[in-house]
């Protein structure tokens, strides 16, 4: 820390080896704090599921088909999958509160949007094309996304130039599309969805399989390094202020590594029995001594990572990104720079839109049906992923990667209490509930002492 | 001393907006010559602001003309002034307070790298390059806005104004927040400017400053135009009492 004029306002951190550390590496302390949160609750759930329920813990030596606390790879890897849908949604949901907007309607829109997919393949897909045929799944999630998106530049249009407030808007979008979602087939529900459709929800052969994960953590290590590599290039061409070489490097090691153990975590989950005897029996062979195959990333996962690259992109890297956080920080001064907020309205809430689509796709291939309460209440935990994952309801400030983190606390307090016996809803709500106050009660907290 | 003969560089005729029943501005007509300083002077709620807002694409005047270089031009919005090199730093200031210096001086005109990606090292660069010039003391690049002083988020919404090579500028109270040495340094560069040719509409209200910066004052009421003078012609006293009575000084009619 040469020249401390050029460093971003943390003179607040105490001035220890931890504060330096912070300022060095730009850590953001609330990230830091998420995650602390996160790996609090996981460590407790274990804790009580050993302690309290006397589980055999593969933290204290338990083989994994032993194990059934919270740490163990195959929980690990339903919370990835459930995770997955609700944190598309999130991310979508950051950018239409930073605009200081709402939108309640994103779990209806994933139970209408489901039903029409499920009648699609059932009603006319099938019968048109013959069952099992590829284009099936293909048109079948082009259609999702784009009905989404549709309502979405619906509901966004309403509120951009009626000027009705988001939160009516998409209140009515809430229960207008849960109803629609039971008048399209009457309440019933549709099933089963193709097959290749129904790979999108996970599952052991909705996975990447080991050696594809370890491929795909090569890459994403590759990609790390580069990025590191590059944004040191970019700012020594304008020659500005370097963060450390240490600090950078030990922030991408820290990222490989999470890269790293996260796969190693995912391929250790082995497939149950059944799924190897199916495997093989397709293949006509019979099962080979010793036979095992690891997970690896499901197919949502893979989805949600995307999903997230590109909104993270978007949002830090386009005009678009930009525009977004100069509404939600001054819109008057956005309309005087001559961004067209209105426009901007729109296309928010039409991403927001194809996201539920995608999350409807994920939802109902996972379910392997169309039922119309799907995503029923899922718009209280994708706000809530937002809100906990750092995004103001004030308006201006969000990130994309901490509502990924807000939904991932959330589903693992959700499927935490039910790992522990606490799977009815009502403790569910009451914990999931106590911690969305606590959460942004912390935030306020931790903004007026950094003021 | 500025010529004004031929095409005014700015025309606003007869221009009236009302906001429900308050006639804010009410048939004023004013014009602005290439290298010259026109101040705008009032007392609060005149309409001074609402005025320039007409020309600056904020606001849509209910009735009257707008012309460039003796053309009509329709101004709906912002973008549309700014196609009209028009610039204009407001009373308000218009920052994103969310945004650090660079992103609120290029908000709107983002420059980008290939493929469309902004280049944000550059931005900055670009805002080191204007505030060394404008504020050399500035050092907060890397903060959003809302941690500046009032006086740098100034000079920030003044960068942007001065950035993009306007032909018009429109500056209301740019000294507002200004200390005494930051306010001499806008007054030299409004100096500058003039002399590379701009346009300027300065509504200002301290009076040393228009006699100082001005060639020629327009005087506005409730709303009404009470006269435009000649700074040379006449007096600060004769100006004031201007602003105070809303009559024309009887020499300078
Ligand atoms: N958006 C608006 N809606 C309603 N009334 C407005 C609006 N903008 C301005 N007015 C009114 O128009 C009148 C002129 O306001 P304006 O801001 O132009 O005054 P001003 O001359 O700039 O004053 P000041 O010196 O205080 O900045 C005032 O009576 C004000 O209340
Ligand atoms: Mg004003």
């Amino acid at each position: 820390m040469s020249n401390t004029s050029h460093s971003p306002a943390t003179q607040s951190a105490p001035d220890s080896g931890f504060g330096r550390f912070l300022r060095a590496t730009e850590i953001d302390p609330r990230l830091l704090g998420m995650v602390g949160a996160l790996v609090l609750i996981w460590v407790a759930f274990e804790a009580y599921s050993t302690l309290i329920l006397g589980r055999p813990s593969m933290l204290l030596g338990a083989a994994q088909a032993d194990a059934n606390g919270f740490l163990t790879p195959r929980n690990l890897w339903n919370l990835s999958v459930q995770t997955a849908y609700i944190g598309i949604m999130a991310t979508g949901m950051v950018l239409v509160i930073i605009t200081r907007n709402i939108d309640l309607s994103v779990g209806s829109i994933m139970g209408m949007v489901g039903m029409y997919m499920g009648l699609l393949q059932v009603d006319f897909l099938t019968p048109a094309l013959g069952l099992g045929h590829p284009a099936i799944w293909v048109v079948t999630v082009i259609f999702g996304i784009v009905m989404g998106a549709l309502i979405g530049a619906l509901q966004g249009s309403m509120i951009a130039y009626l000027n009705i407030p988001s939160f009516i808007v998409t209140l009515g979008g809430l229960l207008v599309w849960r109803g629609a979602a039971f008048l399209v087939a009457g309440g019933k529900t549709i099933a089963p969805m193709d097959d290749t459709f129904a790979l999108i929800g996970g599952g052991s052969f909705g996975a990447l399989g080991r050696t594809g994960s370890w491929i795909f953590a090569a890459i994403a290590v590759v990609a790390v390094v580069w990025g590191v590599v590059r944004g040191r290039k970019a700012r020594t061409l304008h020659g500005f202020q370097q963060r450390p070489v240490w600090a950078e490097w030990f922030m991408g090691g820290l990222i490989c590594a999470i890269i790293l153990g996260a796969t190693a975590i995912v391929n250790s989950y082995i497939w149950p029995k059944g799924n190897i005897k199916k495997y093989y029996d397709q293949l006509g062979l019979p099962v080979p001594d010793g036979a095992e195959f690891g997970h690896g990333y499901a197919y949502p996962v893979l989805i949600l990572i995307v999903v997230a690259i590109f909104m993270t992109v978007l949002m830090t890297r386009t005009r678009f990104g930009r525009y977004v956080f100069a509404i939600g920080g001054n819109p008057e001064a956005a309309a005087l720079s001559g961004i067209n907020t209105r426009t901007m309205t729109v296309k928010i809430f039409t991403l927001m839109g194809a996201l539920a689509g995608i999350a409807a796709v994920i939802g109902s291939a996972r379910q392997n049906s169309a039922t119309n309460a799907m995503g029923n209440l899922d718009e209280l935990y994708v706000i809530a992923a937002a809100v906990v994952g750092g995004t103001s309801l004030a308006g201006g400030v969000g990130t994309v990667y901490g509502a990924i983190i807000g939904a991932l606390i959330l589903t693992s307090l959700q499927t935490g209490m039910v790992l522990i016996g606490f799977g009815d809803g009502s403790y569910q709500r009451i914990v999931i509930g106590i911690a969305l106050v606590l959460a942004v009660w912390l935030d306020i907290v931790y903004r007026k002492r950094i003021k | 001393m500025v010529t004004r003969t031929g095409t005014p560089l700015v025309e606003l005729r007869d221009m009236s907006i009302s906001f429900g029943g308050i006639k804010a501005v009410d048939h004023v007509t004013v014009d602005l010559y290439p290298g010259e300083v026109v101040g705008l002077l009032g007392h609060n709620g005149a309409g001074k602001s609402t005025l320039i807002k007409c020309l600056s694409g904020a606001y849509k005047a209910d009735a009257g003309q707008i012309l460039i270089n003796g053309a009509e031009v329709d101004i709906n919005n912002p973008r549309d002034a700014r196609a009209q090199n028009i610039e204009t730093i407001y009373q308000t200031l218009a920052l994103a307070d969310n945004l650090n210096a660079a992103s609120n001086l290029f908000l709107g005109r983002e420059l980008v790298g290939p493929g469309g990606f902004l280049d944000d090292s550059k931005m900055e660069a670009e805002t080191r390059k204007i505030m060394a010039r404008l504020n050399p003391n500035f050092r907060k690049f890397n903060v959003p806005v809302s941690a500046l002083s009032g006086g740098q988020r100034q000079s920030v919404a003044i960068a942007r104004a001065v950035y993009f090579n306007a032909k018009i500028l429109i500056m209301d109270e740019p000294t507002a927040a200004l200390g005494p040495q930051e306010t001499q340094m806008v007054a030299e560069l409004i100096q500058e400017l003039k002399a590379q040719g701009l346009g300027i509409f300065l509504i200002e209200h301290d009076i040393h400053n228009v006699m100082k910066l001005c060639d020629r004052a327009s005087v506005m009421k409730n709303g009404q135009l009470v006269g435009t003078v000649d700074v040379n012609q006449v007096t600060d006293e004769d100006i004031l009492s201007m602003i105070i009575l809303g009559k024309k000084p009887a020499k300078a009619a």
